[in-house]
């Protein structure tokens, strides 16, 4: 019984015994269903062992939702707590563990897979190739995402979640003052995870400066591919900091090494920039897609090419490189003296300059455009307001002698909900929308669509904008409870109510899609929303192959040519050459989540079998001969001819 | 799988020319891992807490015993390099059995170098110093020994299907990772011994 102790939980609680039994009842019920229904092969076959880009982005697309109700579940937890003064809902223990897997479910587990899901489908397509140039890498790099992110949510209900804010800041996360096995989820889920960001990273870099079809220069790609590209590049250079970081923190708090204490002559101000020095880039990582999605979906429905195509381009350069020189603005307040604040300041509020190029280049797009207000564009017409106040408060918050006085408050939490809602979610809902035809063969419901729309914007403004002014107040982030006295009860009662109205907008969501599945029409051709850009081209439902033939590109509104005439599809058919399928990324995944439960809980025998797993199916794929399939020209014949037929 | 024979054979394919390129973008993402320890290590090089300082525990010896053999190293994979775009087979084997023997020896010392280190009182839980000090010699050490794994599976499949546009893009990409914990190493030689001891 000794041995088992350890997997319990140090802070039950009636929720969490609920939760357990909820997991327990879901899995039983998983299993069940597809033994009943005789599903094993086909999610083996089509979907565990796939290795096509198209499949892959859509099981991060639903991890991605899971993470979004695990997270805001998280959410709403958090402001029922506030909703009052002196609430005993949660204690302080587990409001500490709530916002920081909030935190991190959202941002690493939530938004990273949102963004890989639309990188994933979309780059091959909009650049005219047959998949990345590592199809099984690929693979890898989601089953990786997916043993972090299942690791990572186990905490909960097996030994304790992590409890030191999403920044786990040292000494804080160390072994003195964070006991539970919570923080070693954190350093080695995350590692886990970020593992496979780092091979996304290389495959999209890769896919995209050797893979375009003939005639797509780099400055003729669409826009959403150019923001991918930056994207991946800062993951390529960011992540690996993260990866020392998280590596340095696993051997403090399991080998008793001093790298962040305060004896022996551990810095614990090193974890802070360390983990900043990726943090800042990461945030980039996640809004620069955004930014890409918003170009597409606002050059569609205002009817008009992009405005200021290199410009757009430049300014994503150069917020790239930006976002390495901001870190310390993260701690103004932590001793680095005037002159590097004032130097931080200043790199700080100059990345404002380049995207307000951006967002005038959208509002010049808007101009004299005929313009269509669908689902996806309300979301990125109403980005781009909300988006700039939640930009003026980053300025404020840029000031570093000001920061003094917003540090830590609620205000900051408003600001970074400000970027990143209307910013990245907006933007991943509007895609999410747009793209969906092109992933699913049908619509979303628009009505129910709007009506989610403006229960987000209404409920997000509600959830936020009161925090702005009880930050200035003075009311502290992270903390578990306030007093009647100190006159913070409505406007976090208000908070309440926006989050309660979001937590509505994300059911309407799911409501929406079952709507759609059961009474959206199938037959909506190739191009719904009359787009232009390449990745409309091909059919829908998109074949294996992508593209019959490969394309022949003159602009990035490649779509839009062939109405003016173009031949985007010259010659005749060929075989194509694709990959196999593959269960090896599958297996890794598994071992990589056995090796990182086995390393939380410092069980070296079973790590170290772990370990030699790993090994075992890289020497495995190494050895291996594998040279894909080809389909014949006959095969493409058959699926084309049904598919221009439906 | 077209084979393009105007090219060096490790180029000759599209597919291989993707992994090359993949590997280097793969070489700046570790140029960021050993970046992020460097300057980990400039950080807490003076912290040494209870423990001893660099220049109390460093020994010259197995020190440029290590280097001369790792540059060697880098020079025969060149040479194996070389002899894969010859086609020559037997001698592409030999250069790359070279290198690998001549990585273990690196890794021979390297092991006695830690374990002395610990005799004397060095140990990863002494101080932030020592702790980064090892922690970045271990991931250069980490990074050889899974080459030497690599490396030897290359060396089998060589001897078993030849010298294919596969092998071929398998060896020119491990001379790459080779070459790479080479330069690592003149860093870890030139600022964390040298600079050391001065």
């Amino acid at each position: 019984m000794e041995f088992f102790e350890r997997f319990a939980v140090p802070h039950p609680s009636p929720a969490i015994y609920a939760s357990m039994v909820a997991i327990g009842l879901t899995v039983i019920a998983i299993i069940a269903g597809l033994t009943y229904f005789k599903k094993w092969g086909y999610l083996w076959r089509e979907w565990l062992t796939t290795v096509d880009h198209k499949r892959i982005a859509i099981m991060y697309l639903i991890s991605a939702l899971l993470m979004l109700f695990r997270g805001g579940a998280d959410a709403i937890l958090m402001r029922a707590q506030l909703a009052v003064p002196d609430n005993k809902m949660l204690d302080a223990q587990h409001y500490n563990e709530i916002f920081t897997t909030h935190g991190v479910v959202m941002i690493m587990f939530m938004a990273m897979p949102f963004v890989f899901a639309f990188m994933n489908y979309l780059i091959p397509l909009q650049i005219g190739a047959r998949d990345v140039a590592f199809p099984r890498l690929n693979a890898i790099s989601f089953w990786l995402f997916f043993a972090g992110a299942m690791l990572f949510n186990i905490s909960f209900v097996v030994g304790g979640s992590p409890d030191a804010g999403w920044t786990s800041y040292f000494p804080l996360a160390g072994n003195d003052f964070s006991t539970s096995v919570g923080t070693n989820y954190y350093m080695i889920a995350l590692q886990i995870s970020g593992l496979g960001t780092l091979m996304t990273g290389i495959n999209m870099i890769t896919t995209i400066f050797k893979m375009r079809a003939p005639g797509m220069t780099l400055m003729k790609m669409p826009m959403f591919t150019w923001s991918s590209l930056i994207a991946n590049v800062i993951i390529v250079f960011a992540f690996p900091v993260l990866t020392v970081a998280l590596a340095m923190g696993t051997m403090d708090r399991l080998f008793g090494t001093n790298f962040f204490t305060t004896s022996n002559g551990g810095m614990d101000m090193l974890w802070a920039n360390l983990f900043w020095v990726w943090g800042h880039p990461e945030v980039y990582i996640l809004i620069l897609p955004a930014f890409g999605l918003y170009s597409e979906i606002i050059a569609t429905f205002s009817g008009r090419n992009l405005y200021g195509y290199k410009s757009m381009v430049a300014s994503m350069v150069l917020i790239s490189l930006l976002s390495f020189l901001v870190w310390t603005h993260h701690f103004f307040t932590m001793g680095q003296g005037a002159l590097t604040n004032s130097i931080f300041s200043i790199t700080t509020m100059a990345i404002a300059v380049p995207t307000g190029v951006k967002i005038f280049n959208w509002l010049f797009t808007l101009w004299k455009g005929k313009i269509r207000f669908t689902v996806p564009m309300l979301y990125s017409l109403g980005f781009i307001p909300l988006f700039t106040v939640g930009g003026v408060t980053g300025v404020m918050l840029a000031m570093s002698a000001a920061d003094y006085q917003y540090h830590n408050t609620m205000f900051l939490v408003a600001h970074f909900h400000n970027t990143i809602i209307p910013g990245v979610v907006f933007a991943m809902l509007a895609g999410f929308t747009y793209y969906w035809p092109k992933m699913f063969g049908f619509m979303l419901n628009e009505k129910i669509g709007k009506w989610t729309f403006w229960m987000l914007t209404v409920g997000f403004v509600l959830a936020f904008f009161p925090m702005y002014i009880s930050g200035l107040d003075g009311q502290a982030r992270r903390m578990y409870t306030y007093s009647e006295a100190a006159g913070f009860s409505m406007l976090n009662m208000l908070s309440f109510v926006g989050a309660a109205v979001m937590a509505f907008g994300f059911v309407l969501i799911v409501y929406n899609i079952y709507y759609s599945v059961r009474y959206s029409p199938r037959n909506i051709g190739a191009n719904p929303w009359n787009a232009r850009s390449l990745e409309w081209a091909t059919h829908t439902p998109v074949p294996e192959y992508n593209f019959a033939i490969t394309p022949n590109v003159a602009s990035s509104e490649a779509l839009r040519d062939v109405k003016n005439g173009h031949d985007l599809f010259p010659g005749k058919y060929e075989k194509i050459h694709m990959p196999n399928n593959s269960g090896l990324p599958f297996i890794m995944g598994v071992i990589f989540f056995v090796w990182g439960f086995s390393f939380v809980f410092a069980m070296w025998i079973p790590l170290i079998i772990a370990t030699i797993g790993i090994f075992a199916c890289m020497g495995y794929r190494s050895a291996e001969k594998d040279h894909g399939r080809y389909i014949s020209v006959k095969e493409i014949e058959d699926t084309e001819t049904k598919l221009r037929g439906a | 799988m077209k084979i393009d024979n105007s090219l060096p054979l490790e180029y000759s394919t599209d597919q291989n020319q993707l992994n090359i390129l993949g590997f280097w973008i793969f070489l700046g993402a570790e140029i960021m891992l050993f970046g992020t320890l460097f300057a980990s290590y400039f950080t807490l090089v003076d912290r040494t807490g209870a423990g001893p300082a660099g220049a109390e525990i460093f020994e010259i010896t197995p020190v440029l015993i290590e280097t001369l053999l790792l540059l060697t190293s880098s020079f025969t994979i060149g040479l194996a390099v070389h002899a894969m775009r010859l086609a020559n087979k037997k001698a592409t084997m030999a250069f790359i059995g070279i290198t690998l023997l001549l990585g273990l020896a690196f890794l021979g010392v390297e092991i006695y170098e830690f374990v002395h280190y610990v005799h004397i009182g060095a140990g990863l839980q002494t101080s932030a110093f020592t702790a980064i000090l090892l922690t970045t010699l271990g991931t250069h050490g980490a990074h050889v020994t899974f080459g030497l794994f690599w490396g030897t599976f290359i060396l089998l499949q060589i001897k078993k299907r030849g010298l294919t546009p596969e092998t071929g893009n398998k060896s020119f990409i491990f001379s790459l990772y080779w070459h790479f914990l080479d330069v690592v190493w003149i860093f870890i030689f030139s600022f964390v011994y040298l600079k050391g001891m001065m």
